[in-house]
């Protein structure tokens, strides 16, 4: 029983942090159909963010406040930086995207290291997150714990902003239809930015909160690109509530396949899984219908 | 309004602008894989060529030799390191008058952690800089790569890093531990501190895999009993399930034989689950005094190593390596085994040349035997028959100041016996 309730946690914190690295994707990609694969630099920039600041202020928990919100806005500046100068002039043209920004990508990592040398840093985490909470036996890492919480409120912030502010409104309109969202008086040019840099910003938060969980190196993105696209194509494009799912879903299976297998078989049980998915339904689990003929 | 269900054009819309999306990621993937697969053939087939049987030029004032190491990619972390002992290593001997008074020139290659491109730059370095030796390489996979060049084309190179045994060039001259150097006396270690079960922890390639065979032998034989064994795929950074099953086991002890960002991930989670180094202390053969930064001191304080060389070696010879090396790259700079192995295996050329009086491969073959060295480490001795150098083995416990300080030591340097054959155990693992 009680390894059961683990590999629950386990799962959850797997699927949270999964969520964190797809939410930004689920924007970018999802809404906006823009394959971007410097999402996982941005990531990288953010988690470099947090180091930067413990270097400048020392205190773990203190830098840890201040670099939330920072890396969001320095994911967010490079978001639109790269939207700015190059994603903006390719955007029917999704293979292009991916080519250019895989390279930018490259460029990214390449100047991390750099900067910042090719060793992975540590960023120390504050000593209110170090340990468990116990609960009924089960001890419950309290950086996962932050994670998880962390990864809901970006979803209810995100899920607000969509529903609840004229911001979130134009961004829908732009999705279901630009055209029409433009005769309606939408600019669809400062909405797909302001899109781009909340995603990219996204990025930036999950990157802070990896430095948790792992060190922090050039190449950090990298191991969660693919990850996250998977959520993202397996949650349905074009739905912040497919990517939760899909990525508690998958978060869950990685925990429970690699509990009763290994690591690598698990990782293989679940790809094939998702392919067997997309087979059945190559929309994903939550799919926009749209009346546009586009 | 909402259609009922998406048939039709309301259907076909959505999937006509998500196939393009989808496909084209596959296509990538594609791509990545097949530039991972591009270049496997070359070097084979310029190695059975074996052009140059020695167009080692010792004619002029000096001779040439070949520092192969990953300076770019995902091992540049660790090999620049190796590059830079091995640079004051050539740096210092050329100081004091070269090798048979000839200045050595060195020629640098980047094996950008491809194995593939490891085995291209051997032969390059063997066959169009006529190199008198290479040294380098890190991983096991760059070392099977290389060997086949360098017995086709009959040159030499030496390898400075821990490995899993079983294997014995007469081409490679292995200046780094074999198994009975490290993992066997860490087992050793374990047995006398009273250690009953082992929980086996490794990332999922030839070097953990090897290991814990022998693990799981010498187990066996020496009345302890292994109670998991865990492999995770290189670069896993997700660490909860494992941990968990390490938590359940119960284990007196983990030997880890993790490699690279895999380490920070296992250990921050190994300490948020609770787990410290007083009650379940893990054993590692992958962190040396480079990667106790990267993982952070406060994650791994109190662990222990097996190594056969530490920064903190209290001799006079080690003293003046670490003085040395830091005065060269920096104060804030460490020193760790596989370093101070590639700087000691340049000293052994020069002492094996030397003997031989000769830059010739099969000279400075037949001299091998017995030639020895006054390393940081200790003395160093060089087996004739196996290629491999005796070392002194090392428990250390990594200290709150980064530094690793010795535990245990094996008081004396221990034969290499790279197919543990002195060992009844372990019969029947190669």
């Amino acid at each position: 029983m009680d390894t059961l309730l683990s590999q629950l946690f386990a799962g959850l914190s797997l699927g949270s942090v999964l969520l964190l690295a797809a939410l930004g994707l689920a924007l970018t990609f999802g809404q906006m159909g823009v394959i971007n694969m410097a999402h996982g630099e941005f990531m990288m920039a953010g988690a470099y963010t947090a180091f930067v600041i413990q270097g400048l202020l020392g205190d773990p928990g203190a830098s840890l406040l201040v670099s939330l919100p920072l890396g969001f806005l320095v994911g967010g500046a490079l978001g639109l930086l790269l939207e700015a100068t190059l994603i903006h002039r390719m955007y029917r043209r999704p293979l292009d995207t991916l080519l250019v920004t895989w390279g930018v990508a490259l460029v990214l990592q390449q100047v991390a290291r750099d900067v910042f040398g090719a060793p992975n840093v540590d960023v120390a985490a504050p000593g209110w997150l170090s340990g468990a909470v116990t609960v009924g036996g089960l001890a419950l890492p309290k950086t996962r714990l932050f994670i998880l919480a962390l990864a809901v409120v970006c979803v209810v912030a995100l899920a607000l902003v969509l529903r609840a502010t004229p911001l979130g409104r134009r961004i829908r309109a732009v999705v279901q239809h630009r055209d029409l969202a433009e005769a309606s008086g939408i600019s669809s040019r400062a909405t797909d930015r302001l899109t781009f840099f909340i995603g990219s910003g996204l990025a930036g938060v999950a990157g802070v909160a990896l430095t948790l969980l792992g060190s922090v190196g050039p190449t950090l993105g990298t191991s969660y690109i693919v990850d996250a696209f998977l959520v993202v194509v397996a949650g349905g494009i074009g739905q912040v509530k497919g990517t939760v799912i899909a990525a508690t879903a998958l978060g869950l299976l990685q925990a429970f396949f690699e509990y009763s297998t290994t690591a690598s078989v698990a990782k293989v049980l679940v790809f094939v899984v998702i392919v067997a998915f997309l087979q059945v339904r190559p929309q994903g689990l939550v799919s926009v219908r749209t009346r546009s003929l586009a | 309004m909402r259609p009922r269900k998406s048939t039709g054009t309301t259907g076909t819309t959505r999937t006509g602008t998500t196939r393009p999306v989808v496909a084209s990621l596959a296509v990538l993937a594609v791509a990545a894989l097949s530039a991972c697969g591009a270049r496997v053939d070359a070097a084979s087939g310029d190695a059975s060529a074996s052009a140059a049987a020695g167009c080692v030029d010792t004619s002029g004032d000096t001779v040439k030799v070949g520092f192969l190491n990953s300076l770019s990619g995902t091992m540049a972390i660790s090999e620049q390191t190796v590059h830079d002992s091995l640079e004051l290593a050539a740096k210092e001997i050329n100081a004091d008058g070269g090798v048979l008074d000839k200045q050595l020139e060195v020629v640098t290659e980047d094996g950008q952690s491809e194995p593939t491109v490891f085995a291209e730059k051997a032969t390059k370095l063997i066959t169009s800089d006529c190199v008198a030796a290479v040294f380098g390489g890190w991983t096991s996979a760059s070392r099977k790569a290389m060997l086949p060049v360098f017995e086709a084309n009959d040159s030499l190179l030496f390898y400075p890093v821990q490995y899993e045994g079983l294997e014995a060039s007469k081409n490679i001259f292995y200046t780094g531990a074999t198994t009975n150097q490290q993992i066997v006396p860490a087992l050793d270690y374990l047995k006398e501190q009273g250690t009953k079960t082992l929980f086996l922890v490794g990332s999922d390639y030839v070097f953990p895999r090897t290991a814990n065979k022998i693990i799981n032998a010498y187990a066996e034989a020496n009345g302890m009993e292994v109670v998991g064994e865990e492999y995770a795929p290189l670069g896993h950074t997700d660490f909860s399930t494992i941990v968990n099953k390490v938590k359940a086991a119960g284990a007196d002890a983990v030997f880890n034989t993790l490699n690279g960002d895999s380490n920070v991930a296992f250990f921050k989670e190994y300490n948020n689950a609770g787990l410290s180094a007083d009650d379940m202390p893990v054993v590692s053969v992958s962190i040396a005094e480079e990667e106790v930064g990267g993982i952070g001191v406060d994650n791994v304080e109190g662990q222990l190593t097996a190594w056969n060389y530490y920064q903190t070696v209290d001799s006079p010879e080690n003293d003046a390596f670490v003085k040395a090396f830091q005065a060269e790259y920096g104060k804030d700079r460490v020193t760790s085994d596989p370093m101070e192995a590639a700087y000691t295996s340049l000293y052994l050329w020069k002492a094996m040349v030397e003997k031989a009086e000769s830059f010739d491969v099969a000279d400075v073959q037949a001299a091998a035997d017995g030639v020895s060295f006054d390393a940081p480490e200790g003395t160093v001795v060089v087996d004739g028959d196996n290629h491999h150098v005796a070392k002194t083995a090392l428990i250390g416990k990594i200290g709150a100041d980064g530094l690793i300080h010795t535990e245990w030591s094996s008081d004396e340097p221990i034969e290499p016996d790279p197919f543990l054959e002195g060992y009844d155990w372990a019969e029947g693992l190669s």
